[in-house]
Protein backbone atom coordinates (compact mmCIF):
# COMPACT_ATOMS: atom_id res chain seq x y z
CA UNK A 1 0.00 0.00 0.00
CA UNK A 2 1.39 3.37 -1.16
CA UNK A 3 2.01 5.71 1.69
CA UNK A 4 -0.42 9.01 0.24
CA UNK A 5 -2.40 10.41 3.03
CA UNK A 6 -4.65 12.83 1.66
CA UNK A 7 -5.13 16.53 3.39
CA UNK A 8 -7.89 16.72 5.49
CA UNK A 9 -11.06 19.39 5.76
CA UNK A 10 -9.08 22.87 5.91
CA UNK A 11 -11.35 24.34 8.38
CA UNK A 12 -9.65 27.80 7.76
CA UNK A 13 -11.93 27.72 4.72
CA UNK A 14 -14.82 25.42 5.21
CA UNK A 15 -17.49 26.03 6.43
CA UNK A 16 -18.40 24.14 10.73
CA UNK A 17 -21.74 21.95 10.92
CA UNK A 18 -22.96 24.26 13.12
CA UNK A 19 -23.65 27.71 12.06
CA UNK A 20 -26.97 28.70 13.94
CA UNK A 21 -27.95 31.65 11.67
CA UNK A 22 -28.15 29.01 9.15
CA UNK A 23 -31.22 27.56 11.17
CA UNK A 24 -31.03 24.27 10.15
CA UNK A 25 -27.40 23.60 11.18
CA UNK A 26 -29.51 23.68 14.81
CA UNK A 27 -30.81 19.85 15.04
CA UNK A 28 -29.16 18.64 11.75
CA UNK A 29 -24.73 19.39 12.98
CA UNK A 30 -23.31 16.43 14.83
CA UNK A 31 -22.35 17.90 18.02
CA UNK A 32 -19.86 15.18 19.59
CA UNK A 33 -16.63 15.33 17.82
CA UNK A 34 -15.67 13.73 15.12
CA UNK A 35 -13.33 10.42 15.34
CA UNK A 36 -10.15 10.46 13.34
CA UNK A 37 -9.47 7.96 11.09
CA UNK A 38 -6.64 6.33 9.08
CA UNK A 39 -6.80 6.66 5.37
CA UNK A 40 -7.31 2.88 4.03
CA UNK A 41 -7.94 1.80 0.46
CA UNK A 42 -11.80 2.52 1.30
CA UNK A 43 -10.83 6.29 1.39
CA UNK A 44 -7.99 6.31 -0.79
CA UNK A 45 -10.63 5.31 -3.46
CA UNK A 46 -13.87 6.15 -4.88
CA UNK A 47 -16.21 5.96 -7.69
CA UNK A 48 -15.07 6.54 -11.48
CA UNK A 49 -17.44 7.98 -14.27
CA UNK A 50 -16.45 7.98 -17.86
CA UNK A 51 -17.57 10.17 -20.92
CA UNK A 52 -20.04 7.50 -22.01
CA UNK A 53 -21.93 8.16 -19.02
CA UNK A 54 -22.87 11.32 -20.27
CA UNK A 55 -25.41 12.15 -22.44
CA UNK A 56 -24.77 14.69 -25.54
CA UNK A 57 -26.95 17.53 -24.16
CA UNK A 58 -25.47 16.76 -20.69
CA UNK A 59 -22.97 19.86 -20.77
CA UNK A 60 -25.89 22.50 -21.90
CA UNK A 61 -28.97 23.06 -19.57
CA UNK A 62 -30.02 26.46 -22.35
CA UNK A 63 -30.79 23.11 -24.04
CA UNK A 64 -31.18 19.83 -22.63
CA UNK A 65 -35.14 20.26 -22.30
CA UNK A 66 -36.30 22.57 -24.59
CA UNK A 67 -39.58 21.19 -25.38
CA UNK A 68 -40.93 23.98 -27.43
CA UNK A 69 -38.65 26.83 -27.46
CA UNK A 70 -35.42 28.63 -26.33
CA UNK A 71 -35.48 28.69 -21.89
CA UNK A 72 -36.07 32.71 -20.76
CA UNK A 73 -33.25 34.46 -19.52
CA UNK A 74 -29.48 35.27 -19.57
CA UNK A 75 -27.58 32.69 -20.81
CA UNK A 76 -24.19 32.07 -19.99
CA UNK A 77 -21.41 30.02 -20.11
CA UNK A 78 -19.33 28.67 -17.32
CA UNK A 79 -16.01 27.60 -17.48
CA UNK A 80 -12.31 26.79 -15.09
CA UNK A 81 -10.17 24.27 -13.76
CA UNK A 82 -10.51 21.80 -11.26
CA UNK A 83 -7.25 21.36 -9.23
CA UNK A 84 -5.81 19.85 -5.63
CA UNK A 85 -3.98 21.81 -3.61
CA UNK A 86 -1.06 20.90 -4.80
CA UNK A 87 -2.40 22.60 -7.72
CA UNK A 88 -2.21 19.32 -9.75
CA UNK A 89 -4.84 19.80 -12.64
CA UNK A 90 -7.94 16.83 -12.49
CA UNK A 91 -8.40 15.32 -15.61
CA UNK A 92 -11.13 13.46 -16.60
CA UNK A 93 -13.61 14.34 -13.18
CA UNK A 94 -17.21 14.00 -13.37
CA UNK A 95 -19.09 17.62 -12.39
CA UNK A 96 -22.83 17.44 -11.42
CA UNK A 97 -24.49 20.36 -11.98
CA UNK A 98 -27.99 21.83 -10.88
CA UNK A 99 -29.75 25.40 -10.04
CA UNK A 100 -33.25 27.68 -10.90
CA UNK A 101 -34.33 28.77 -13.58
CA UNK A 102 -34.51 32.51 -14.42
CA UNK A 103 -36.79 33.59 -12.05
CA UNK A 104 -35.37 31.78 -9.09
CA UNK A 105 -37.94 28.47 -9.50
CA UNK A 106 -36.53 24.96 -9.15
CA UNK A 107 -38.25 22.40 -10.86
CA UNK A 108 -37.92 20.17 -7.81
CA UNK A 109 -41.67 19.52 -6.44
CA UNK A 110 -40.87 20.38 -2.88
CA UNK A 111 -40.15 24.18 -4.01
CA UNK A 112 -43.41 26.38 -3.58
CA UNK A 113 -41.83 29.85 -4.56
CA UNK A 114 -44.28 31.78 -6.47
CA UNK A 115 -42.44 32.16 -9.61
CA UNK A 116 -42.86 30.79 -12.91
CA UNK A 117 -41.28 27.14 -13.83
CA UNK A 118 -40.09 27.21 -17.43
CA UNK A 119 -41.07 24.40 -20.02
CA UNK A 120 -37.83 24.42 -21.27
CA UNK A 121 -35.31 24.64 -18.44
CA UNK A 122 -34.79 21.83 -15.98
CA UNK A 123 -31.64 23.29 -14.33
CA UNK A 124 -29.76 19.68 -14.21
CA UNK A 125 -26.58 18.79 -15.76
CA UNK A 126 -23.27 17.51 -16.24
CA UNK A 127 -19.42 17.64 -17.87
CA UNK A 128 -16.42 16.06 -16.98
CA UNK A 129 -13.26 17.98 -17.12
CA UNK A 130 -10.43 17.08 -20.14
CA UNK A 131 -7.35 15.88 -20.32
CA UNK A 132 -6.42 19.56 -18.30
CA UNK A 133 -8.49 19.65 -15.92
CA UNK A 134 -10.73 21.75 -17.54
CA UNK A 135 -14.31 22.16 -17.80
CA UNK A 136 -17.15 23.94 -19.46
CA UNK A 137 -21.14 24.09 -19.95
CA UNK A 138 -23.91 26.28 -20.73
CA UNK A 139 -27.05 27.52 -18.83
CA UNK A 140 -29.35 30.35 -17.84
CA UNK A 141 -28.28 32.48 -15.20
CA UNK A 142 -30.26 31.41 -12.25
CA UNK A 143 -32.22 33.90 -10.17
CA UNK A 144 -32.75 34.74 -6.43
CA UNK A 145 -35.36 33.00 -4.60
CA UNK A 146 -36.87 33.52 -0.82
CA UNK A 147 -36.32 30.87 1.82
CA UNK A 148 -37.81 30.27 5.08
CA UNK A 149 -34.75 30.90 7.15
CA UNK A 150 -35.68 34.35 8.53
CA UNK A 151 -37.65 37.32 7.30
CA UNK A 152 -37.31 38.63 3.86
CA UNK A 153 -34.70 35.74 3.37
CA UNK A 154 -33.39 35.42 -0.21
CA UNK A 155 -30.21 33.05 -1.43
CA UNK A 156 -28.55 34.99 -3.74
CA UNK A 157 -27.74 33.40 -7.41
CA UNK A 158 -26.33 30.34 -7.22
CA UNK A 159 -25.44 26.99 -9.20
CA UNK A 160 -24.60 23.79 -6.68
CA UNK A 161 -22.07 21.70 -8.09
CA UNK A 162 -21.17 18.11 -7.06
CA UNK A 163 -17.64 16.65 -7.40
CA UNK A 164 -15.81 13.60 -6.88
CA UNK A 165 -12.19 13.91 -7.57
CA UNK A 166 -9.61 11.44 -6.58
CA UNK A 167 -11.15 9.62 -3.77
CA UNK A 168 -13.83 9.99 -1.69
CA UNK A 169 -12.19 12.40 0.83
CA UNK A 170 -11.98 14.78 -2.32
CA UNK A 171 -15.79 14.88 -2.43
CA UNK A 172 -17.02 18.04 -2.90
CA UNK A 173 -20.80 19.70 -2.49
CA UNK A 174 -20.92 23.37 -3.29
CA UNK A 175 -22.32 26.82 -4.61
CA UNK A 176 -20.93 29.12 -7.14
CA UNK A 177 -21.72 32.64 -6.72
CA UNK A 178 -21.97 35.81 -8.79
CA UNK A 179 -19.49 38.73 -8.45
CA UNK A 180 -21.40 41.81 -7.04
CA UNK A 181 -24.33 40.55 -5.61
CA UNK A 182 -26.42 42.59 -2.87
CA UNK A 183 -27.76 39.32 -1.43
CA UNK A 184 -24.14 37.63 -0.18
CA UNK A 185 -23.62 40.28 2.69
CA UNK A 186 -27.05 38.94 4.06
CA UNK A 187 -27.15 34.89 3.12
CA UNK A 188 -26.07 32.87 5.81
CA UNK A 189 -24.75 29.87 4.07
CA UNK A 190 -23.00 31.82 2.33
CA UNK A 191 -21.26 33.65 5.50
CA UNK A 192 -20.96 30.16 7.29
CA UNK A 193 -17.87 30.10 5.90
CA UNK A 194 -14.86 31.53 7.22
CA UNK A 195 -14.23 35.04 5.73
CA UNK A 196 -10.79 33.61 4.26
CA UNK A 197 -12.69 31.21 2.14
CA UNK A 198 -15.52 33.30 0.67
CA UNK A 199 -13.82 34.98 -1.84
CA UNK A 200 -13.10 31.49 -3.47
CA UNK A 201 -17.00 30.72 -3.97
CA UNK A 202 -17.59 33.83 -6.06
CA UNK A 203 -16.92 33.59 -9.53
CA UNK A 204 -15.15 36.13 -11.85
CA UNK A 205 -16.78 37.72 -14.95
CA UNK A 206 -14.31 36.72 -17.95
CA UNK A 207 -14.81 38.56 -21.44
CA UNK A 208 -12.17 35.69 -22.40
CA UNK A 209 -14.73 33.05 -22.39
CA UNK A 210 -17.80 35.51 -23.30
CA UNK A 211 -19.14 34.40 -26.71
CA UNK A 212 -20.33 37.36 -28.94
CA UNK A 213 -23.63 38.08 -29.32
CA UNK A 214 -24.38 34.52 -27.71
CA UNK A 215 -23.49 34.28 -23.86
CA UNK A 216 -21.75 35.65 -20.88
CA UNK A 217 -18.78 34.38 -19.86
CA UNK A 218 -18.06 33.53 -15.62
CA UNK A 219 -14.82 31.64 -14.47
CA UNK A 220 -15.31 29.50 -11.44
CA UNK A 221 -11.97 27.35 -10.42
CA UNK A 222 -12.29 24.80 -8.13
CA UNK A 223 -9.46 23.20 -5.29
CA UNK A 224 -10.20 19.56 -4.27
CA UNK A 225 -7.88 18.53 -1.49
CA UNK A 226 -4.46 17.71 -1.97
CA UNK A 227 -1.97 15.43 -0.40
CA UNK A 228 1.40 14.21 0.87
CA UNK A 229 3.13 13.14 -2.38
CA UNK A 230 6.32 14.35 -3.37
CA UNK A 231 5.17 16.82 -6.96
CA UNK A 232 7.15 14.58 -9.70
CA UNK A 233 9.77 16.65 -11.21
CA UNK A 234 10.72 16.49 -14.79
CA UNK A 235 14.09 16.16 -15.02
CA UNK B 1 -3.80 26.51 -3.11
CA UNK B 2 -6.83 26.93 -0.77
CA UNK B 3 -9.60 24.29 -0.73
CA UNK B 4 -12.50 24.83 -2.34
CA UNK B 5 -15.31 25.39 0.75
CA UNK B 6 -18.50 23.06 0.92
CA UNK B 7 -22.20 24.25 0.72
CA UNK B 8 -24.95 22.41 1.89
CA UNK B 9 -26.44 20.27 -1.02
CA UNK B 10 -30.00 22.06 -0.08
CA UNK B 11 -33.20 20.90 -0.37
CA UNK B 12 -33.53 20.83 -4.20
CA UNK B 13 -31.08 18.23 -5.10
CA UNK B 14 -33.15 15.26 -5.98
CA UNK B 15 -33.55 16.43 -9.95
CA UNK B 16 -30.17 16.95 -10.36
CA UNK B 17 -28.44 14.10 -8.74
CA UNK B 18 -31.02 11.66 -8.20
CA UNK B 19 -33.48 12.00 -10.91
CA UNK B 20 -34.69 8.93 -11.63
CA UNK B 21 -35.13 7.87 -8.14
CA UNK B 22 -37.49 11.45 -7.58
CA UNK B 23 -39.30 10.64 -11.64
CA UNK B 24 -37.59 13.53 -13.18
CA UNK B 25 -36.95 13.05 -16.83
CA UNK B 26 -32.91 12.39 -16.18
CA UNK B 27 -30.97 10.07 -16.04
CA UNK B 28 -29.21 9.31 -12.89
CA UNK B 29 -25.41 8.22 -13.14
CA UNK B 30 -25.52 6.01 -9.79
CA UNK B 31 -29.06 4.71 -7.77
CA UNK B 32 -29.30 2.66 -4.58
CA UNK B 33 -28.89 -1.03 -6.53
CA UNK B 34 -24.89 -1.05 -6.39
CA UNK B 35 -25.57 -4.81 -7.41
CA UNK B 36 -28.96 -6.43 -8.67
CA UNK B 37 -30.61 -10.28 -6.77
CA UNK B 38 -30.70 -11.65 -9.88
CA UNK B 39 -27.01 -11.87 -10.95
CA UNK B 40 -25.89 -11.74 -7.19
CA UNK B 41 -27.94 -13.90 -4.92
CA UNK B 42 -25.63 -13.39 -2.00
CA UNK B 43 -26.48 -10.03 -2.09
CA UNK B 44 -28.03 -7.71 0.79
CA UNK B 45 -30.24 -4.98 1.75
CA UNK B 46 -29.33 -2.49 4.46
CA UNK B 47 -32.16 0.23 4.64
CA UNK B 48 -32.92 3.11 7.80
CA UNK B 49 -33.77 6.15 8.32
CA UNK B 50 -31.86 9.66 9.61
CA UNK B 51 -33.12 11.16 12.21
CA UNK B 52 -32.24 14.70 13.50
CA UNK B 53 -31.96 16.01 17.04
CA UNK B 54 -35.56 16.43 17.45
CA UNK B 55 -36.10 12.48 16.86
CA UNK B 56 -37.40 13.59 13.84
CA UNK B 57 -36.93 11.70 10.50
CA UNK B 58 -35.12 13.79 7.98
CA UNK B 59 -37.55 13.34 4.59
CA UNK B 60 -34.91 15.24 2.99
CA UNK B 61 -31.01 13.99 3.11
CA UNK B 62 -29.20 11.83 0.82
CA UNK B 63 -26.38 9.43 0.97
CA UNK B 64 -23.77 7.89 -0.87
CA UNK B 65 -22.19 4.38 -0.05
CA UNK B 66 -18.97 3.47 -1.47
CA UNK B 67 -17.99 -0.55 -0.76
CA UNK B 68 -14.02 -1.30 -1.65
CA UNK B 69 -12.43 -4.34 -0.96
CA UNK B 70 -10.56 -6.83 -3.17
CA UNK B 71 -12.72 -7.70 -5.79
CA UNK B 72 -15.43 -4.36 -6.67
CA UNK B 73 -15.86 -0.67 -6.22
CA UNK B 74 -18.99 -0.53 -5.75
CA UNK B 75 -20.88 3.24 -5.37
CA UNK B 76 -24.34 4.15 -4.60
CA UNK B 77 -27.01 7.24 -4.15
CA UNK B 78 -30.26 7.25 -2.89
CA UNK B 79 -31.96 10.03 -1.17
CA UNK B 80 -34.20 9.84 1.89
CA UNK B 81 -37.51 11.68 0.12
CA UNK B 82 -39.39 8.55 -1.78
CA UNK B 83 -39.88 5.80 0.42
CA UNK B 84 -42.34 5.17 2.72
CA UNK B 85 -41.21 6.67 6.48
CA UNK B 86 -38.83 8.32 4.42
CA UNK B 87 -36.52 5.44 4.67
CA UNK B 88 -32.79 4.68 2.73
CA UNK B 89 -32.53 1.46 1.18
CA UNK B 90 -29.55 -0.20 -0.70
CA UNK B 91 -28.58 -3.46 -2.62
CA UNK B 92 -25.21 -4.06 -2.42
CA UNK B 93 -22.80 -7.05 -1.23
CA UNK B 94 -21.32 -7.56 1.75
CA UNK B 95 -17.63 -5.92 1.13
CA UNK B 96 -14.81 -8.69 1.72
CA UNK B 97 -12.86 -8.26 4.32
CA UNK B 98 -9.42 -7.63 4.44
CA UNK B 99 -6.45 -9.48 7.05
CA UNK B 100 -7.47 -8.58 11.04
CA UNK B 101 -10.01 -6.05 9.54
CA UNK B 102 -13.93 -5.76 9.97
CA UNK B 103 -15.63 -5.66 6.19
CA UNK B 104 -17.51 -2.10 6.38
CA UNK B 105 -19.14 0.04 3.51
CA UNK B 106 -18.36 4.06 3.69
CA UNK B 107 -20.84 6.31 3.85
CA UNK B 108 -21.25 9.96 2.94
CA UNK B 109 -24.05 12.05 4.04
CA UNK B 110 -25.47 15.22 2.92
CA UNK B 111 -28.64 17.28 3.76
CA UNK B 112 -30.28 20.47 4.05
CA UNK B 113 -28.89 22.14 7.05
CA UNK B 114 -25.38 20.68 6.95
CA UNK B 115 -22.97 22.91 5.41
CA UNK B 116 -20.26 20.76 4.75
CA UNK B 117 -20.89 16.55 4.48
CA UNK B 118 -20.39 13.73 7.30
CA UNK B 119 -18.25 10.55 6.56
CA UNK B 120 -19.48 7.48 8.82
CA UNK B 121 -19.34 3.65 8.12
CA UNK B 122 -21.35 0.38 8.28
CA UNK B 123 -20.08 -2.69 10.07
CA UNK B 124 -22.25 -5.63 10.59
CA UNK B 125 -23.68 -7.03 13.78
CA UNK B 126 -22.84 -10.69 12.17
CA UNK B 127 -19.24 -10.48 12.47
CA UNK B 128 -18.58 -10.62 16.02
CA UNK B 129 -15.32 -12.15 15.75
CA UNK B 130 -13.67 -9.68 13.28
CA UNK B 131 -15.48 -6.29 14.96
CA UNK B 132 -14.17 -7.20 18.10
CA UNK B 133 -10.79 -7.21 17.34
CA UNK B 134 -10.83 -3.98 14.35
CA UNK B 135 -8.53 -1.40 15.28
CA UNK B 136 -11.01 1.38 13.48
CA UNK B 137 -13.95 0.09 15.95
CA UNK B 138 -11.63 -0.46 19.19
CA UNK B 139 -10.48 3.30 18.71
CA UNK B 140 -13.80 4.79 19.05
CA UNK B 141 -15.58 4.83 23.06
CA UNK B 142 -17.25 1.51 23.74
CA UNK B 143 -20.50 3.03 24.16
CA UNK B 144 -20.78 4.75 20.89
CA UNK B 145 -19.34 1.81 18.78
CA UNK B 146 -22.61 0.41 18.42
CA UNK B 147 -23.67 3.28 16.76
CA UNK B 148 -21.74 2.10 13.77
CA UNK B 149 -23.07 -1.41 13.36
CA UNK B 150 -26.16 -2.52 10.82
CA UNK B 151 -28.38 -4.81 12.71
CA UNK B 152 -29.61 -7.71 11.31
CA UNK B 153 -33.30 -8.33 10.39
CA UNK B 154 -35.61 -10.40 8.31
CA UNK B 155 -34.68 -8.41 5.33
CA UNK B 156 -31.66 -7.94 5.51
CA UNK B 157 -29.78 -5.25 8.08
CA UNK B 158 -30.60 -2.04 9.48
CA UNK B 159 -28.51 0.92 10.20
CA UNK B 160 -30.36 4.00 10.91
CA UNK B 161 -28.62 7.32 11.73
CA UNK B 162 -28.83 9.67 14.61
CA UNK B 163 -27.11 12.90 13.88
CA UNK B 164 -27.44 14.52 17.39
CA UNK B 165 -28.79 12.71 20.93
CA UNK B 166 -27.86 10.04 23.14
CA UNK B 167 -27.33 7.82 20.03
CA UNK B 168 -25.90 10.00 18.00
CA UNK B 169 -23.77 8.27 15.15
CA UNK B 170 -20.21 8.31 15.29
CA UNK B 171 -18.52 10.56 12.30
CA UNK B 172 -15.47 10.39 11.00
CA UNK B 173 -12.69 13.11 10.81
CA UNK B 174 -11.03 11.87 7.42
FE1 LIG C 1 -30.20 26.55 -4.26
Amino acid sequence: MSDIIYNKFDWEVQPPHLHPDYKSTVFRAPTKPLIALKQSLAELSGPVFGDFNLGPLDHDLSKNSIVNGEPLGERIVVHGKVMNENGQSIPNTLIEIWQANSCGRYVHKVDQHDAPLDPNFLGAGRCMTDSEGNYKFYTIKPGAYPWGNHYNAWRPNHIHFSLFGANITNRLVTQMYFPGDPLLQYDPIFLGVPPKGRELLISKFDLSITEDNFALGYRFDFVLRGNNATPFENI
Amino acid sequence: MKQTPSQTVGPYFAYGLTPEQYLYDFRSLADNKMVSFTDHPEAIQIEGQVFDGQGNVIPDAMLEIWLKDSENGLFGRFGTGTETGNKFVFHTLKPKPFANEAPFLSVILFMRGQLIHSYTRIYFEDEQALNAKDEVLNSIPAERRNTLIAQKTKYGYRFDIHMQGDQETVFFDI
